[in-house]
Parts: C-alpha cells; structure tokens; sequence
C-alpha cells in the first residue's frame, strides 16, 4: 500500500443536490459508510436521501465534517462562500463543484481564476487539503458508467492537489466507486478539468485522459 | 387510481432558421412560420402545443401567450401552452391574466410549465438579480398557485407589493388552468413540484431516460409526504421524425452539431460528435429516426418512467420550415397513433421502489 492508501471507508458530502446524491449512491455501492448534508437542517433532506441515497444519512453540514476525513463538497459554485473558512481544516476535501455562469451569476474571480475555480476554493479553506476531481464526468456516469477494476471499458476521473497524499485518498476513492483514476497534476492544472476545459463532459479510458492531461498535450 | 390521459405533445423554441435554399429566414417570417406549424399540428391530431421563453438572437419565443393567442383563433382542439415559461422573472399577476385570457380565447385549452429557466437572459433583462434564483421561483411559484386556486387572494412577498382581498380576472371557467413544474433534474425542484401539488414535467436534453427513474419515486414519495393525490409525470426532449431513420439524421445532424457547437462554445459544455448523437439516438434522449424508431423509443420511456405526457421538441436548430412541416405532419399521423398502440398493448406500470432504492437506472428498451 502506498501512503495515501486506507482502510477507512468514511465519507462525507456536503451537497444533496443531484451530483451530490449521485456521488453517494455510488459510494454506498462502494461500501462506504455515507453521510450528506444540504442547505439547513437535516430533515430538509431526509425525504431525498432517503429515496435518492437510500444507506446514507441525512445530517447537518457540521456532522459531515465530524464524520470523515474524506469530505466532497458538491454545493452550487455560488454557495461555498457561505461556509466558514475554517470548516474543512485538516480534512481532505474533494472540490466537485463547476462554475457556471447561467447558474452562479457572473463572478469575476472564478470565472478568471488562472489555475482553474479549486485554487479559489483552496483560498476560500485555506487549511483544507483540496483536491479537484469527480467534477468533470457527466453526473449520471456515477450510475451507469462505474465498473470494477480492470474491467474492459472503465471510464477514467483525474484528481488535481497539492497534497500529495490527499490526491492518492481520491484516487483510491475513485476505484472504489468504479472508475480507473488518473493523477491530474497540481492543483493549478485543475484548468482543464472545468467547463470549457480540453477533458470536461466527456468520458475517457485512463490512457486517453492521461494523454489529454499531460503536459505536452496542454501546451500543444 | 385510473391511469392519466396520455398527453403527446410538441414544444418549439422558435429558432431563427433558414429556408431550403440555405438562406436565413427573417425573425418575423420564423414567428409566422411556427403559427402555421402549430396549425398544421392541430389538424394532425397532436395533443399540445408549447412554446419556451428565451431572449436570445437565435430563439423567437419572447412573448409565447401571443402567439398561442393567434393559434387559438386558427385551431379548434389542440391545447395551447408554454415549454417553459420563466416565473422567476414574470409578474405572477400577469402571467395569470394572460393565460387565463388564452383560455377564455381558445375555450378552455390553455396549459402551461413553469419553471426557473436553464438559460437566465432574463433575470438581467427584466431586472432581477440572479442570486435571489431559488428565493424568486418559490415565491412567485406561490403567489401563482394563490391566484389558480384560492382567489381573492390575500398575499405578501418579498419581491412584489401585496396583494389584499385580491381579485383577478378573468376567473377560469373550469376552475383550473393545468399548470406543470418543469425540472431539470435538481431533487429540491421535483421535492417542490410535490409539495404543491402540481404536475411534473422533465426537461431531458441529454443521457439515458432511465436515470430519471429515482426522481420520479422521489417525487411520488414526495405527493405521498405532502398528502396530495398521484399526480402526472411529463418529459420533454428533443427529436426529429422522417421517412426512414437514415433521412432523419440526415435532416437533423448538421443542425443538431451547429446548435450544440454554438452552446459548446457558449456554456463551456463538451463538443458534439457523431457519436455522442447515434449514441443519444440508441440509449439517450435523442428521438431521431423513422415513425416507428420514435415511436417505440417514446413508448419504451414513458412506460420505463411511468409517464403520461412527452413533449417532442421538434427539429432542433436551424431546420427549414418544411422539413419542420414534415416532421410534424409524421409525428401526428404515425408517431402518435403508434405509441398510443404500444402503451394500450403493455399499459404504464408503476415503478417498483426496489428498482430504485438498488440505485439502478434501468435502460429502455429500444
């Protein structure tokens, strides 16, 4: 086992929209033990999880946190300001969010971030260990498109960090939930994993996303 | 509980297009053009006909209730509505009057769906801030159902002055005009839809039918939680009708790639290929092919969800008018006969909750 790699199979998602709900099916499947939070108290949500996630809990966003050490944060883009900075302070947190205009309203320092929206968020929680990933697949691939390891045909999902053991915690989430992962670099390389970036929306095996990632490819 | 009525409808957009030879149509000319294409709707026996609400360049669809207005004067059975109409942005008030003005107009044939809008040209555009999103469409969404159901209405707001003891007519001969929350996809929107009690229509656009499967229990479940009746499920994607399958993507390919380029380049989503389209045709949400593909493929779905209304949003992009005629002239005659026939031969069954709570979006079967 490499460092990153572990047993635990705690995860927190702090979103039960539909990329958030999606996610947890895919990691109840995965085993894990799922706990989500939405806007506000955790009734709000119950109905939802219950139907959308059905194993994982519904709880407050502080819950969440308190659950895991692996946390996805799948809010709208122009929600994450409303979380305290000091929220996810040691904790690995997975940025799945997008930034999209029609959606967040335009917002001038994500839409002009150079190193991509996760070095905003990396900012906005400067103690958390962000790393970017789950964001650039078409949500409902978390349902049809995951396959065990090594089967022929698995769709591919990079993560982006600094940290590097963070990154390779996502990268053996990401196996676990049924996709080969491939290490996108930096956080800064995030770029090209958002909307309107060279891998966004489309589903890749492992190679041709590593292909696409890779620093000749960007610079080409 | 009788299975509702099967409603086999088509949207239009109103997309500023080009004539057969190639040479873009004046925006004047397209609004008349789709006036006759809901005619021609009409007398093909399709079920509805709606128009969406954008204020782009590319879309004619700004002022959709006058259009429908000059549709009821030329139509005699057709119900006349909206594929979306923004409520966020409107005056609840005065979406009221105009459609209750179109019913009295077309005797009793107005419908709509509302909902928040993918595309938010409006929210700048009529003044509001697109921060107050959620806030705006449930308020106004709650005032709206006020002036359906409760009238006179006594009512206070955040973004509209009150309303006390209030009147607005005209009041609606059958005591409802059939309005229907549109979603994309967001489960607060389909846990909304139920708690008031109206109708939910699916904006599909993209990717298997079937994963909306945990959103249709969700929002039953939801009916259920707020003590209100089973109500009907809709979905609306888009799709093109012809001879043979091979004429249809012909037709539709190279106006489906423009449009999805244009909102590639626009919205930062993927490019379209070839591929991605046939594998939309084949297990996605693209209704392209002959009478018979469409038609089993329409059928399969609703009976997959449990759906009693699709609307087919027809003849995507730049399509000229007659290929627009065509389609609908197929869609009415054959389309529509035909799923009528499937799902009277294997009628929609409910949807086990085990299919769902194992978190599997079934495929149709197409």
């Amino acid at each position: 086992m490499s460092s990153g790699e572990t047993g635990d199979r705690r995860l927190g998602i702090v979103g039960a929209g539909r990329v958030g709900t999606t996610i947890a099916r895919a990691a109840i499947a995965a085993g894990y033990d799922v706990v989500i939070s939405g806007s506000g108290p955790a009734e709000r949500i119950a109905l939802i999880v219950e139907v959308l996630a059905p194993g994982a809990r519904a709880a407050s966003t502080e819950e969440v946190v308190h659950h895991a050490d692996l946390i996805v944060l799948a809010v709208p883009m122009h929600r994450f300001r409303d979380l305290p900075h000091s929220l996810f302070d040691g904790k690995i947190l997975i940025d799945a969010m997008n930034y999209w205009e029609e959606i967040d309203g335009v917002d001038q320092e994500l839409a002009t971030a150079p190193g991509g929206t996760s070095v905003v968020v990396q900012e906005w929680f400067p103690s958390a260990r962000v790393v970017k990933s789950l964001n650039h697949i078409t949500y409902y691939k978390f349902d049809a498109g995951r396959r065990p390891h090594g089967a022929p045909g698995r769709i591919a999902i990079a993560a982006a960090g600094d940290d590097r053991a963070a990154v390779a915690a996502v990268m053996q989430l990401i196996d676990r939930l049924g996709f080969d992962a491939v290490d996108a670099g930096p956080l800064d390389t995030g770029l090209a994993l958002e909307p309107n970036g060279s891998v966004f929306g489309v589903s890749y095996s492992a190679d041709a996303l590593s292909d696409l990632l890779s620093p000749a490819a960007s610079s080409a | 509980m009788s299975a509702p009525e099967l409603e086999l409808g088509l949207d239009t957009f109103g997309y500023v297009n080009v004539d057969e030879a190639g040479q873009p149509v004046p925006a004047d000319a397209v609004i008349r053009n789709y006036v006759e294409e809901a005619v021609l709707a009409d007398s093909v026996g399709i079920d509805s006909f709606n128009i969406g609400e954008h204020y782009r360049p590319d879309f004619m669809d700004s002022a959709a209730h006058v259009v429908l207005a000059t549709i009821a004067g030329r139509t005699k059975r057709i119900r006349l509505g909206t594929a979306v109409t923004v409520l966020s942005t409107q005056d609840p008030v005065r979406v009221y009057t105009n459609f209750a003005t179109l019913d009295a107009l077309s005797n009793g044939r107005a419908q709509l769906v509302v909902g928040r809008g993918s595309l938010t040209e409006s929210f700048p555009l009529f003044g509001f801030d697109l921060a107050d999103y959620e806030e705006l469409f449930e308020e106004k969404l709650d005032l709206f159902t006020r002036l359906l159901r409760d009238q006179p209405v006594t009512w206070s707001g955040k973004f509209r002055s009150p309303l006390v003891n209030q009147y607005v007519t005209p009041a609606l001969p059958a005591g409802h005009l059939p309005t229907w929350v549109g979603v994309g996809g967001s489960p607060q929107s389909v846990v909304r839809a139920a708690r008031y009690g109206l109708p939910l229509m699916l904006a599909v656009i993209g990717g298997p039918p079937g994963r909306f499967a945990p959103l249709v229990e969700l929002y039953k479940r939801a009916l259920d939680a707020y003590g209100h009746p089973r109500l009907p499920i809709g979905m609306h994607s888009h799709g093109y009708v012809a001879r043979t399958d091979q004429e249809a993507v012909d037709i539709q390919w190279p106006y489906w790639k423009e449009t999805f380029e244009k909102a590639a380049l626009e919205r930062g989503w993927a490019r379209p290929t070839m591929a991605r389209f046939q594998a939309e045709r084949a297990d996605g949400s693209l209704y392209i092919g002959s009478p018979e593909t469409v038609a089993t493929k329409i059928a399969a779905m609703m009976r997959l969800l449990g759906l009693s209304r699709f609307d087919l949003a027809y003849a995507t992009g730049r399509v000229p008018h007659q290929q627009r005629l065509a389609t609908i002239e197929l869609y009415g005659r054959e389309v529509i006969p035909r799923v009528r026939e499937l799902l009277a031969d294997h009628p929609v069954p409910p949807i086990p909750s085990s299919h769902v709570s194992a978190g599997v979006t079934a495929q149709p079967h197409v």
